[in-house]
């Protein structure tokens, strides 16, 4: 047999029995386009969150204090060596390669903060001038802090979006005197809205020099360091410089870690890809659903068109002959509801992509050719037991009781 | 004459449960190449199960068949399956014609099953359709055509791949006597060409119209009368 042929012959059976055929084809399409939507928006977010991180700033390194585990830091931590902080000194240290650009140091807490009887509480950031640099943030109103000695502290402070929105409301803020703790600060500017970013809600943020929140937080030493470099090209010097300028000043210990933002990037990647081969394995088991399906109603095209097969036999078909023209069936079957699963699922993400331009939401080549692929496996597959009964059918048997 | 078919000693044996049903019983027979039989006799003689063994649709129990010269009982599936293809054309009581296919797809069938080229399958469909005086129903779906034209279409089918062996069981039992007579006619002139025709019936009048007449009581001859083309009927075997 000719496979046009077969396709041909296949065709007129599948249009010879509209409603099953349909019904076959909704569910296999509904497979393939389940695959493809949810894995585009897999991707959309993995997409979205690389981007986001980008945006964290440029070429930047943090050091934060003590070995990483896999440096052998539990060794360390089991003789008791307790990790040096890092201090201000440090921080200045670093400012003296020119591969840096600039150095921000960095605190953390929680503060409660009021202003007019209102208050709340909300973080608390220490930091200089140079970090807005090394960020990108933007300001709403006014300016960022002070370019001074780090060892100063002016009561100054700069606030997020929302803690301006809430304490302040239709009020101007910059020139107001905020409570902070004990301390009172003249709010200086305010951050412009950033929504969540990943590592921390700007919006909800007070930012005061280091030297005030290490006061305020009763600290002596720094929770990271911040830095700019100032090329791709020259991340790796930095590093090196930075892990032997701080190991000298540590008295020989290397007990310092520096992140580089490749590698927080490289593990979200390798999370956000996993999480989306997760989903779209979940959503193949709608494949797989639709494949039993395409079982049964082989099965069923068997046993209805019995005395077609025994025809098809006493005309001449072999065995193998009946195998490749049930089969054909299948596959041409399972290639239309792929056609059309391809057809809504892209349709569909153009769709998502459309109304959230934030989400680029479209499959990866990997994924339709999977799609498409596990779908014509699975009609293959599961339609191979009506096939075989169908070859081995008596042809005098199937002649007589399948009459009609 | 060469011989179209040789058996020899066949049994074919049905198990139905604990009991054995013995449909052929020792047939022994010859059928020359171009000859005409009819077989005959009452129900559960055994008639289909010879034909569909003459068709290569089922197998002997034990016996040796050749046919047009060849051994097919020692043959595998596939090259019966092909043997049927070239050798042999069906005519069914209930024609067996696809419903949603038209007539002429129907006709078509044995060459796409023999893989022929569609340009040449066309000219032989069309041919064969012609010859049975179908050519204008070719697109036509079975059910809209009358029973005698169903049956004629089904022996188009049997006959497109030039078979060698027509085989015909109760062709005109669905049939009003007109058609039936219609059908009969066609199967006579397309032996009268040269093909081997074999008619299972239970109308003696049509029995009677072969040049040679088997009757099967339990699953064996028990008769075998020849006539010459034109003269009174000889009682052989
Ligand atoms: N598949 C089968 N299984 C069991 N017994 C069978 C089978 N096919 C035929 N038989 C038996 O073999 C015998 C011959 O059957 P066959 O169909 O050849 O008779 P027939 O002469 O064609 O009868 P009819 O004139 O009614 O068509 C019958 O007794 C029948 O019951
Ligand atoms: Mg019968």
């Amino acid at each position: 047999m000719r496979a046009a042929d077969i396709v041909v012959f296949s065709w007129r059976s599948l249009a010879g029995y509209r409603g099953r055929s349909l019904m076959v084809l909704l569910a296999m399409s509904i497979g393939v386009a389940s695959v493809l939507l949810l894995t585009a928006l897999g991707e959309g977010a993995r997409r979205f969150v690389l981007g986001e991180f980008q945006s964290l700033g440029t070429h930047m390194l943090v050091v934060l204090p003590g070995r990483s585990e896999t440096a052998g830091g539990a060794l360390g931590n089991a003789l008791g060596v307790i990790p040096r902080a890092l201090t201000l000194d440090d921080a200045r240290a670093l400012r003296r390669d020119p591969s840096i650009a600039s150095v921000a140091p960095l605190n953390v807490g929680e503060v409660q903060v009021q202003w007019r009887g209102r208050g709340r509480s909300v973080g608390l950031m220490g930091s200089s001038r140079e970090l807005i640099d090394i960020r990108g943030w933007r300001m709403a109103a006014g300016r960022f802090l002070p370019a001074v000695d780090w060892d100063r502290s002016p009561p100054v402070c700069v606030i997020g979006h929302r803690i301006r929105n809430e304490l302040f409301g239709r009020h101007a803020a910059i020139g107001q005197w905020l409570r902070l703790g004990p301390q009172r600060c003249r709010i200086i500017g305010v951050l412009a809205a950033q929504g969540k970013t990943i590592d921390v809600n700007l919006d909800e943020q007070v930012i005061v020099p280091v030297a005030l929140a290490q006061s305020l937080l009763n600290v002596p030493s720094l929770f990271r360091i911040i830095i700019a470099v100032r090329s791709q090209a020259q991340m790796e010097h930095a590093r090196r410089f930075i892990l032997d300028t701080l190991k000298r000043r540590h008295h020989g210990e290397e007990d310092v870690t520096v992140i580089t933002q490749d590698a927080v990037l490289e593990t979200f990647d390798n999370i956000l890809s996993a999480l989306t081969y997760g989903i779209s394995g979940i959503a193949a088991i709608s494949l797989i659903v639709a494949g039993v399906l395409v079982m049964n109603v082989m099965l069923v095209v068997v046993t209805q068109r019995r005395s077609e097969i025994g025809l098809l036999k006493a005309l001449g078909a072999s065995r193998r002959g009946i195998l490749a023209l049930i089969l054909g069936e299948a596959a041409l079957l399972s290639l239309l509801g792929a056609a059309l699963g391809l057809a809504v699922g892209l349709s569909g993400s153009a769709l998502i992509r459309s109304q959230y331009p934030d989400l680029q939401a479209s499959p990866p080549l990997w994924a339709l050719f999977a799609s498409v692929g596990v779908a014509l496996a699975t009609g293959l597959l599961f339609s191979l037991l009506p096939a075989r009964r169908a070859a081995r059918l008596d042809p005098v048997d199937a002649l007589q009781r399948g009459r009609g | 004459m060469p011989a179209m078919i040789e058996l020899e000693d066949i049994h074919r044996l049905f198990r139905v449960g604990e009991e054995t049903v013995h449909a052929l019983d020792g047939i022994d027979l010859r059928i020359d190449t171009g000859e005409y039989v009819s077989v005959m006799g009452p129900s559960g003689s055994g008639k289909s199960t010879l034909l569909n063994l003459l068709g290569l649709l089922d197998r002997p129990s034990s016996g040796r068949y050749r046919l047009a010269g060849e051994d097919v009982t020692a043959m595998n599936e596939a090259q019966r399956a092909d043997a049927r293809n070239r050798l042999i054309g069906f005519v069914f009581q209930s024609f067996h014609l696809i419903p949603r296919l038209t007539a002429f797809e129907n006709v078509e069938l044995p060459m796409i099953l023999a893989g022929i080229d569609p340009a040449r399958r066309h000219e032989q469909v069309q041919q064969a359709l012609h010859s049975l005086g179908l050519a204008d129903r070719a697109r036509h779906k079975p059910d809209q055509l009358s029973g005698g034209q169903r049956q004629r279409v089904a022996i188009a089918r049997a006959i497109v791949n030039r078979p060698r062996l027509l085989l015909a069981d109760e062709p005109t039992g669905n049939l009003d006597q007109k058609s039936g007579h219609e059908v009969i006619e066609t199967l006579e002139a397309l032996n009268r060409q040269g093909i081997t025709l074999i008619v299972v019936t239970h109308d003696p009048a049509l029995g009677e119209r072969a040049r040679r007449a088997l009757t099967l009581v339990d699953g064996r001859i028990e008769a075998d009368i020849r006539r010459p083309a034109n003269g009174p009927a000889t009682s052989g075997a």
